[in-house]
């Protein structure tokens, strides 16, 4: 009886507690609703299937307790109710996956128009490379990396001179444009997160991952880090700021070419030694 | 199944291997210490696996107190923290689950389910625990190291694992690879033991499908470690390279710090693969063993056979299979081909079918039965209810997009805590209840087990639920503080700090637990050999607590499954598998 009793009420407390909760996901900010979607049905699938089960075993626990001279019924098996029982589950993860796999299908394809820029993550801090007047990226390898070049972009790629530079951390983008964003790291794995964006993908160094999304409010939001990465791991933040067309304009024209930054630290490593 | 007219042995095949003799101690050294026997085995495996379980369990409350109370603890800094975490994961996960199940129950139970006088190969049975006992202290050591132990995380991923970033990346890194190699020969040897036994040393009339759902678990699981466990093997050894030789089996061109290192070409992604191509498993290697035990725990205190036994033991057989093919939902957001998302998301939810099939079937084993509510059998409903939440998050996990923004949050550490976690751990409590007075003629205290159940449950409920929550909102898991950030209220605090209340209540009350093993050693109600009036073999014993040897003279032999409970038309309301047949009978 009690048994009964406390697990109904851990059950129906579940059931409480997910509607009165004030923990729940932060407002969507780009265009992965249909990820919060696809997470709201299976809410109501699995807390449908959790509500069933539950109850039905608290049934049984209060129906079928002992009392004096009770006696249980003896049914080894049940062919047509393990069949439907395997029918119904069946359908319900069919209905659970389809949706699921037709969201990652466009997850897992970015745009054809999508800008492409780059994220990098070095123990413990953000950086970003965005193409300049050529719109492309020039290549890059960590084995480059020197006092003059933090993100071992190649100097000899023509394309790299006009790359923009962004070590500060502070990430800018134009809302309503889809963006790829090529990760690398140099030295461990990281993981690019945005809670309100909703997509998250690991940085690891030797290759090039990559995430695509589209920045779909104005604001401004942090990027953390979900990939363990040692001692610092809670500290790597940045900060990610979709502007209006405009203002990312402003913003854009302020930053310094691969070409620039190159030559000014080289001066200062000339100054230092001087 | 069938309907026969039956002659006593008749319908029973000889034994498929001759007795043999057994090695008989003559000192109290072989006898207590550097046994053969099977029991004494199980025992050492479990007091070592509970020992550094306790560890385990202190060191969580490190953790929650620094998260629900950052920097009031003056030692606990980052690099504590992350030891801790990696620590508490790695004992809790392996040195703790793992061995208890397959090692202590696997030993006790196995021979005396299936009628066997000891495990087949008796003195590898001794070597594979002394290995285990000497891996434990190997990492128990790298506490007393320079740097101390290994702060990587449990899944201990390179480049991290071996670099300045990370703490014990000197020393600890070593001593958890060392350890981790010992385990696995250690294990290596038990694991083989178990399946030769179940294959080969069963008793006269104990077919496969005449077997306790506890063997079958313990059984599945011993092949499934048997197969992924190599994968953790090459991965520590080549980890270990890495760390020592300066191979780059696992390490691209890095640069450190801005320092270049000498390590070029390798893929952090393959320690990944081989990783979780032993840590998915790894999870049914401590599932399916609960699965086994709690069949039968219900089975006993409803006084009703498992509904649907063969469909169970298809599902485990299933699950096993099935779980050496879905690794790569651990790894959907890690970089590799993202195509591989559909195969493992696929392969991840089919898994689900015959998961959900064993609760059905549990469940429906309480239909119309006759429900007594020991505290064997409450510690069975708790996971019951611990496993159905957990096995519901695990569609959200592996249903690949729903992944992307829960993966690597606390949604995670819940998801994982409650399957993995607590159900099974419920389930060892519940079979130390259920089988404590075979193993010491007498009974544990109902009170205070009852007690024990309900704080344990409520409580590890109240911890892990609400943690679901905070993962949602967004909190990152392995953040050992969560510093200014926007979007997390500060009612996550406060849920935080309950949290970790209760964490430290269930923590604490495991004591009343240990007062209750250990005092009922001496105090406890004598149980007699079958207090439960069980079917099952290792009940029917000459002699309780069982003898060297297990069955005296002769070995049992088997008429029927072990679950002949409330037979209709039979006189007494359980029918023990080596009984002979009744008149009229359904033998199944
Ligand atoms: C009351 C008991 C327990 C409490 C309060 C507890 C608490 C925690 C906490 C707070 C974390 C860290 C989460 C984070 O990364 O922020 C953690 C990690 C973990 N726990 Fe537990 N835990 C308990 C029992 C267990 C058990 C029985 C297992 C066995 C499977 C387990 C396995 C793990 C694992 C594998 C990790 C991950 C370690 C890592 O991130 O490297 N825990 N636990
Ligand atoms: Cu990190
Ligand atoms: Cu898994």
């Amino acid at each position: 009886m009690f048994a009964a009793v406390m697990i109904l009420l851990v059950v129906s407390g579940s059931f409480v507690f997910h509607f009165m909760s004030p923990w729940r996901a932060t407002p969507v900010a780009s265009n992965w609703g249909s990820i919060d979607e696809t997470m709201a049905l299976t809410f109501i699938i699995t807390g449908a299937g959790f509500l069933a089960v539950g109850l039905f075993l608290v049934y049984c626990l209060w129906r079928f307790r002992h009392k004096p001279g009770s006696k249980a019924d003896y049914e080894p098996e049940n062919a047509r109710l393990e069949l439907i029982l395997t029918f119904i589950t069946t359908l319900a993860v069919v209905i659970l996956l389809a949706p699921g796999l037709l969201v990652w299908g466009q997850f897992v394809t970015p745009p054809e128009n999508a800008t492409q820029i780059e994220a990098v993550g070095v123990q413990w801090s953000w950086s970003f490379r965005l193409p300049g007047a050529d719109y492309q990226l020039g290549t890059s390898d960590v084995r480059m990396i020197d006092a003059t070049n933090s993100l071992g972009v190649n100097p000899s790629d023509p394309r790299s001179a006009d790359d923009l530079i962004v070590t500060d951390g502070e990430l800018h983008l134009p809302v309503n444009k889809a963006v790829k964003v090529l990760l690398r790291s140099v030295d461990v794995l990281h993981d690019f997160y945005i809670p309100q964006v909703r997509a998250k993908m690991d940085l690891v160094p030797g290759i090039v991952s990559y995430l695509w999304f589209t920045p779909t409010n104005i604001g401004e939001y942090e990027i953390l880090c979900a990939a363990y990465c040692g001692n610092g791991h809670p500290q790597m933040r940045g900060k990610l700021i979709v502007d209006s067309d405009e203002d990312y304009e402003k913003w854009l024209h302020a930053q310094q070419t691969f070409e620039q930054t190159r030559k000014a630290q080289q001066k200062t490593i000339k100054v230092g030694v001087n | 199944m069938s309907d026969i007219t039956i002659k006593p042995d008749e319908q029973v095949p000889p034994a498929e291997v001759p007795e043999m003799e057994l090695f008989h101690s003559h000192s109290w050294w072989t006898t207590y210490v550097f046994s053969q026997d099977a029991k004494v085995i199980a025992i050492q495996y479990a007091a070592t696996a509970i020992s550094i379980g306790v560890l385990a369990l202190i060191l969580s409350w490190i953790i929650r107190i620094q998260l629900a109370f950052p920097g009031a603890v003056s030692f606990i800094d980052s690099q504590v923290y992350y030891q801790s975490v990696t620590m508490h994961g790695m004992i809790m996960v392996v040195y703790m689950l793992t061995a208890i199940l397959l090692g202590g129950f696997g030993n006790y139970l196995i021979p005396l389910m299936v009628g066997a006088r000891d495990m087949v190969f008796p003195f590898v049975n001794m070597l594979s625990y002394w290995i285990y006992l000497l891996a434990t202290l190997v990492l128990a050591t790298s506490y007393l190291v320079p740097g101390g132990p290994t702060g990587a995380g449990w899944t201990l991923y390179p480049p991290q694992s071996i670099l300045t970033g990370t703490p014990g990346y000197d020393y600890g890194i070593i001593m958890m690879l060392v350890s981790l190699i010992l385990f696995i020969v250690g294990f290596t040897m038990g694991g083989l033991n178990y399946v030769v036994t179940v294959l080969q040393a069963r008793a006269r009339g104990m077919t496969l499908m005449r077997m306790p759902l506890t063997v079958w678990g313990i059984f599945t699981a011993a092949v499934l470690a048997l197969l992924a466990f190599p994968g953790l093997f090459v991965a520590c050894v080549m980890l270990l390279l890495d760390r020592l030789a300066g191979t780059s089996f696992f390490m691209p061109a890095i640069v450190e710090f801005g320092e270049h290192k000498n390590y070029n070409g390798g893929s952090p992604i393959l320690f990944q693969h081989l990783f979780w191509f032993f840590g998915h498993p790894e999870v049914y290697i401590v599932a399916l063993p609960a699965f086994g035990v709690v069949s039968d725990i219900i089975s006993v205190h409803a006084r009703k056979n498992i509904f649907g036994y063969r469909m169970m033991v298809w599902a485990i057989v299933a699950i096993g299979v099935l779980s050496l093919v879905v690794w790569g939902h651990h790894m959907y957001v890690s970089g590799m081909d993202p195509t591989f998302g559909f195969f493992f998301a696929i392969t991840t939810l089919a898994i689900a079918v015959p998961t959900a099939l064993k609760v059905y079937n549990w469940v429906l084993t309480l239909w119309r039965a006759d429900i007594h509510f020991t505290t064997p059998m409450l510690f069975a409903l708790g996971f019951l209810v611990t496993f159905l939440n957990g096995g519901i998050t695990g569609l959200y996990l592996g249903n690949v997009i729903v992944d992307v923004p829960l993966s690597a949050t606390l949604f995670v550490v819940a998801h994982f805590h409650m399957v993995m976690g607590i159900a099974p751990v419920l389930v060892i409590f519940g079979a130390i209840y259920h089988w404590y007075p075979k193993i010491t003629g007498r009974m544990m205290n109902e009170t205070l087990g009852k007690i024990h159940f309900w704080i344990t449950f409520v409580g590890a409920y109240a911890i892990f639920f609400p943690m679901h929550y905070l993962g949602l909102l967004g909190i990152p898991r392995r953040f050992y503080e969560m510093g200014q950030t926007a979007f997390v209220p500060d009612s996550a605090h406060t849920l935080n700090i309950f949290i970790t209340v209760m964490a430290l209540v269930v923590g604490f009350v495991q004591f009343i637990f240990f007062y209750n093993l250990f005092h009922s050693l001496k105090n406890g109600k004598p149980s007699g050999g079958n207090p439960w009036r069980a079917a099952s073999l290792e009940w029917q014993t000459p002699e309780t607590p069982p003898g060297h040897g297990n069955w005296g003279e002769t070995l049992p032999v088997v008429y029927r499954w072990p679950y002949a409970y409330s037979v209709p038309g039979a006189n007494q309301d359980y029918l023990p598998q080596n009984m002979p047949p009744i008149k009229g009978e359904h033998i199944i």
